[in-house]
């Protein structure tokens, strides 16, 4: 089976954001890049299907030469081959921008079923899973929390709000991953597998390579854009409830205030 | 006139589900600053009896994709109907829920019509003509404003819970054209739907919400915290450290991998306050933390701190709550 996961790289979860002074992006120094854990979560799912179907797992993604770190991580987590597009062009592409050079990609590779995060932890625009499906003409099954293939149909549960959707598709099919680390428990890359990582074949591609220019997919293309970042509001500091109370003072007080002042209760 | 709104609904199971009337809502709001009237679209299976409804939120016109075929949502079968019925109307503005189902149904129409897609966003202005929507980014750690090139219509979907709906006026309905549904030749379908009938409130769209941490010690400890919930009539969420351990269900873990909540009323129990976890209900309107360590991170974003074992204050805590509900 030929599987394609599509990953971002994404600042971890525990950094602190900063807007940069152009005012529109963030302030990158002193961040920890990681495989965006929704990816991550894609990766363990393709190692999963190639230990049951054999086949190769390749993994496409794209952005500065940076990325070719999180790309190393995943082939060294057992992943076989890595595609990484990178080219100033994609520089103020919007989403559909992107997805239009990874849709290119992947149909070079021509895989069996391609899996990716269902939204990134950064921008969360949640969008690209579902754009290279319609831009490849292919169905696309989303929000992943188990996953089923049997080499011409994958099936997966999907929560909904207040209950769950069993959800299969015909292969081809891109599938797009939910869940969380409990669901999927990724699986650390091993001390041989990051030293063979070393020796996977990573490619580099431009947008020219895919057949693509910057008037296809690059920021001229972008059809919407972010103008602006802003932090959210310092919430007005808090208080706490005056600790020489006894528990149900402190009780009280709480239902007092959520009831009386916040009117919440 | 002006060119339409145009605001896609989301119904299922036999009826509009909430954020529907957010959205309808939210389209009136920019359609008055347009001078334009507010279409909306329903797809599904019995939806043209009830489309009319959506007349009490100021929709003048529903277009209705009505066929047992569109029982359930899935994107293949729902993205090209919407997006005739979207060319059909060639709106302004295109609003759409982001809620589950909407998210994804937003991503894959945009690619279909080749649209820029703002994603969950959480206000749309219209600034002297000219449409700008925000949105969450880094899971509520910032926010990014969105504007769209000269032509591009703006398309954006809504999170769930927090565009206030206008005051539903029921003597007004909306006009139902009927469009014919091709069947289309699928090639994913849902194979079965479980929604969970004991009433369970969704965190996403609970008022509410009790969560507890790895202060809770084990899952044993969980029924402390759900009779709270109960009483409250809230919905108990958890931290990742919670639910890694086994605790609970990935359902219900709140963070930046988890469900990013917006509840009234957010009661942080055992919760030390992680950014993670902050990430995702910092935006809550009001905030309760309750921890022994009063050095707690979570006590920073904390609108009222309970410095105290949570095994003794919240089963006395839940006590006063349900004398309160008593003598309401």
């Amino acid at each position: 089976m030929n599987i394609v996961v599509l990953l971002k790289q994404t600042p971890d979860t525990e950094s602190v954001i900063r807007i940069a002074g152009d005012g529109k992006s963030i302030e990158t120094g002193d961040l920890k890049w990681v495989i965006n854990p929704y990816d991550e979560f894609a990766v363990e799912a393709a190692l999963r299907l190639k230990e049951k179907h054999k086949g190769t797992v390749t993994i496409v993604s794209w952005g500065p030469q940076r990325v070719v770190e999180a790309i190393r991580t995943a082939l060294a987590m057992g992943a076989d081959k890595g595609v990484l597009v990178d080219d100033d062009a994609l520089n103020g592409s919007d989403s559909l921008g992107v997805a239009k050079a990874l849709a290119a990609c992947v149909k070079e590779l021509t895989p069996d079923v391609v899996l990716c995060g269902s939204r990134a932890v950064d921008y969360d625009l949640g969008q690209r899973g579902p754009m290279v499906a319609e831009l490849l003409g292919w169905p696309h099954i989303a929000l992943a929390v188990s996953l089923d293939c049997d080499g011409s149909k994958v099936s997966i549960e999907r929560p909904i709000e207040g209950g769950k959707v069993t959800l299969e598709a015909a292969l081809p099919a891109v599938v797009t991953m939910g869940g969380s680390h409990a669901v999927w428990n990724p699986r650390y890359a091993s001390l041989p597998g990051i030293m063979k990582a070393k020796k996977k074949p990573l490619a580099m591609k431009k947008l020219a390579d895919l057949g693509l220019d910057a008037s296809d997919c690059g920021a001229s293309a972008a059809k919407v854009l972010i103008t602006s970042l802003e932090m959210p509001a310092e919430r007005a500091p808090g208080r706490i409830i005056d600790t020489k109370l006894d528990t149900a003072g402190k009780a009280l007080e709480l239902v007092r205030l959520l009831h009386e002042e916040a009117k919440v209760i | 006139m002006a060119k339409c709104v145009c605001v896609v609904t989301e119904f299922r199971a036999g009826s509009f589900r909430r954020v529907s009337n957010e959205v309808a809502s939210e389209g009136k709001r920019i359609a008055e600053a347009l001078g334009a009237p507010v279409y909306g679209v329903a797809v599904g299976s019995g939806v043209a009896a009830k489309a009319a409804e959506m007349g009490a939120y100021g929709v003048e016109k529903m277009f209705v994709a009505d066929d047992a075929s569109l029982e359930n949502y899935v994107a293949e079968t729902y993205v090209p109907v919407i997006a005739e019925i979207v060319k059909q109307c060639d709106p302004a503005v295109l609003i759409l829920p982001a809620s589950v189902d909407g998210k994804d149904l937003s991503a894959r129409l945009a690619a279909r019509l080749g649209a820029g897609l703002a994603q969950d966003c959480t206000a749309i202005v219209c600034d002297g003509g000219k449409i700008k929507a925000r949105k969450p980014v880094f899971a509520g750690k910032a926010f990014a404003w969105c504007e769209w090139a000269d032509g591009a219509m703006p398309m954006i979907s809504c999170r769930p819970n927090v565009m206030d709906c206008i005051p539903a006026d029921m003597s007004k309905t909306a006009a139902v054209e009927n469009v014919a549904v091709t069947p289309c030749d699928a090639k994913s379908k849902a194979v079965s739907v479980d929604l969970d009938a004991s009433g369970k409130v969704e965190l996403t769209e609970a008022e509410i919400i009790v969560s507890g941490g790895r202060g809770m010690k084990g899952p044993e400890n969980y029924p402390i915290i759900e009779k709270l919930a109960k009483v409250l009539g809230a919905a108990v969420g958890a931290s990742r450290a919670a639910v890694d351990a086994g605790w609970r269900p990935h359902s219900d873990q709140v963070g930046q991998t988890g469900k990013v909540v917006n509840p009234n009323l957010y009661i942080a129990v055992g919760i030390s306050g992680a950014i993670q976890h902050l990430a995702g209900m910092g935006s809550s309107k009001f905030i309760v933390a309750v921890n022994k360590d009063a050095d707690a991170p979570i006590f920073s974003k904390a609108d009222y701190g309970v410095v105290e074992d949570l095994f003794n204050f919240i089963p006395v805590f839940t006590e006063e709550v349900e004398k309160l509900k008593s003598t309401c």
